[in-house]
C-alpha cells in the first residue's frame, strides 16, 4: 500500500524561497536550504524545488543550490524550472535531484518528454501543468503563467502520459496562493483521465483541503502557503489525515 | 570499515550521507581489494541489470562482493544492488548476476502503473520478525520505505523473504539469508526509517 504524499514546494527566485498569489505578488519565505532541512525533519514525503526565475545565466547558481538542498535531505527531491533539454535534466540529476519537472519546454517540444523518459526512466519525469479557467475552458498556461496556449488541460495531461511522463503536477493558477482550496473538478477530471499519479497543487489553505484533494483522486498534495506562512505543520497534517483514514506515513 | 561499492551508478553519495546521519563513516570504492578488506559491504544501484552485471564482472567488483558474502561478512544490496544478488533477471535474460541468493528477479505483473513508485508499507514476515538486524527496527509495526522499481525478487526460499510490500499482490522487498540482506527500496531516500535501517546494518554482526 502506498502512502498518500504531502509535498512542500519551494518556489525559488534570486536564491530565496518565495510564494505569491496567482503566480504574482511574491513574498519572501526564507532560505531554501534551511526550509528544505526543516521540512525533511518534519517528515515531508518529498520535496519539490521550482526555480521560478530560471534564467539561463542563473543555471549554475541553481544547480549549486540543488546540490546543497540534496545534501540536507533524505527524501525524494524534484527539481524544475528551466529544464529544456536532456542535458539540463542530467545536470539536475547529477546535482542530486531524484526527479525533474518540465512545463513550458514540454509544450514547446512534446518529444522532449519522451527523450527524458528514455534517458532517465518514466519514474524520473514529472510533467508540470499550470491551468487557468479562461473563456469557459481549462487552458494550459506556460512561461510562468504569463502565456496562454491553445492546449486543453485534460487532453494535454493524457498526451503527457502517452509521451512518457511518470506523474502529473497539476497546478490551478486560479487557486494558487489563495488558500481557497484545490480546484476539485479539475483534479477529479485529471485523475480519471490518466493512470499515473496526479499531484494536486494550488489553493491549499487549511488541512481539510488536503483531504478533499485525496478524495478527488490526487495521489499527493503539493502545498506552499499553508506550510510557509499559515502555521500548519506537517505532523499536524499527517495526524489530521490519519484520523480520517487516509494512509499516510507515521 | 563500511565500503559502498562504486560501479558507476548514481545514488551513491546519498547512501554514504544516510550512513553518516546514523553516525557511521563509509567509503566509496571502485577497488575490489578494498571490498575484500571491508567489514561491511554495501552494493547500491539504480539502472539496468544487464549493464550493471557486466560492469561488476569486468571491474572485478562482483567477485569481491561475492567473496565477502561467502566469507560471512555482512553484505547489503539496495534496489538494483539487491537484484544483482540473484543469478538472473527477466530484465536481461542473457546476463548473469552474482548468484549469492537463490531466486530470481521479475517484472511486476500488474494492471497498476509500473514503475511502482512511492512510500510503500513494508511488513516483516515471520522470518523477518526473528531477524537479528530487523526485529528491533520494526518492533512489531509496519514501516514505510521509498520504492522506485519495475522489477522485484521472486521464487525465493520462504525463509529468505524477510519483509513484503503489496502492490496489487504481495512482493518480497526485504530479503536475505545468513550474512546477506537486501532491500528493494531506497533506505537513503526513506528518511528516519531508512537511516535506522542502514544504522542497523552498520551495527549488524551476523
Amino acid at each position: 500500500m502506498l502512502a498518500r504524499r504531502i509535498i512542500p514546494c519551494l518556489d525559488v527566485a534570486g536564491g530565496r524561497v518565495v510564494k505569491g498569489v496567482h503566480f504574482e505578488s511574491l513574498r519572501d519565505a526564507g532560505d531554501p536550504i534551511e526550509q528544505a532541512a526543516r521540512y525533511d525533519a518534519q517528515g515531508a514525503d518529498e520535496l519539490v524545488f521550482l526555480d521560478i526565475s530560471a534564467s539561463h545565466e542563473a543555471r549554475q547558481t541553481t544547480l549549486d543550490m540543488v546540490g546543497r538542498v540534496a545534501e540536507s535531505i533524505f527524501i525524494p527531491f524534484t527539481v524544475g524550472g528551466g529544464i529544456r533539454a536532456v542535458a539540463d535534466a542530467g545536470a539536475a540529476l547529477r546535482a542530486g535531484a531524484d526527479k525533474i519537472a518540465v512545463n513550458t519546454a514540454a509544450v514547446r517540444d512534446p518529444a522532449l518528454v519522451s527523450r527524458l523518459a528514455e534517458s532517465f526512466g518514466t519514474q524520473c519525469i514529472v510533467a508540470a501543468v499550470d491551468v487557468k479557467q479562461t473563456g469557459g475552458r481549462l487552458a494550459v498556461m506556460v512561461n510562468g503563467g504569463r502565456e496562454e496556449t491553445p492546449l486543453e488541460a485534460i487532453g494535454w495531461i493524457t498526451r503527457l502520459q502517452a509521451l512518457g511522463a511518470g506523474e502529473i503536477l497539476l497546478t490551478s493558477m486560479d487557486r494558487d496562493g489563495t488558500g481557497a482550496g484545490y480546484d476539485l473538478p479539475l483534479l477529479t477530471a485529471a485523475s480519471a483521465a490518466v493512470s499515473i499519479p496526479v499531484i494536486a497543487s494550488g489553493g491549499a489553505g487549511e488541512l481539510a483541503h488536503l483531504a478533499e484533494a485525496f478524495e478527488a483522486g490526487a495521489h499527493g498534495v503539493l502545498a506552499a502557503t499553508i506550510f510557509h506562512f499559515q502555521g500548519s505543520t506537517l505532523p499536524e497534517a499527517r495526524a489530521y489525515l490519519r484520523e480520517r483514514g487516509y494512509p499516510v506515513r507515521p | 570499515m563500511i565500503v559502498v561499492v562504486d560501479y558507476g551508478v548514481n545514488n551513491l553519495k546519498s547512501v554514504v550521507r544516510a550512513l553518516a546521519a546514523g553516525g557511521h563513516t563509509a567509503a566509496l570504492t571502485t577497488d575490489p581489494d578494498e571490498v575484500r578488506r571491508a567489514d561491511h559491504v554495501l552494493l547500491p544501484g539504480v539502472g539496468h541489470f544487464g549493464q550493471a552485471s557486466r560492469t561488476l564482472e569486468t571491474t572485478g567488483l562482483g567477485a569481491a562482493v561475492r567473496e565477502a558474502a561467502v566469507s560471512g561478512r555482512p553484505v547489503m544490496g539496495i534496489c538494483l544492488g539487491l537484484q544483482l544478488f540473484f543469478a538472473t533477471s527477466s530484465e536481461a535474460t542473457e546476463a548473469r548476476g552474482l548468484a549469492i541468493l537463490p531466486g530470481t528477479v521479475v517484472h511486476f505483473d500488474t494492471g497498476l502503473p509500473v514503475p511502482h513508485v512511492g512510500w510503500a508499507q513494508v511488513d516483516l514476515t515471520a522470518p523477518g520478525g526473528r531477524h537479528a538486524m530487523l526485529a528491533r527496527l520494526f518492533d512489531g509495526m509496519p514501516r514505510f520505505f521509498y520504492h522506485v522499481h519495475s522489477y522485484h525478487p521472486t521464487a525465493l526460499r520462504d525463509d529468505d523473504v524477510l519483509g513484503t510490500g503489496t502492490y496489487e499482490r504481495v512482493f518480497p522487498t526485504l530479503v536475505g539469508r545468513d550474512n546477506v540482506i537486501g532491500a528493494q527500496f531506497h533506505p537513503e531516500k526513506s528518511q528516519r526509517a531508512g537511516i535506522e535501517l542502514l544504522d542497523a546494518f552498520a551495527r549488524w554482526r551476523p
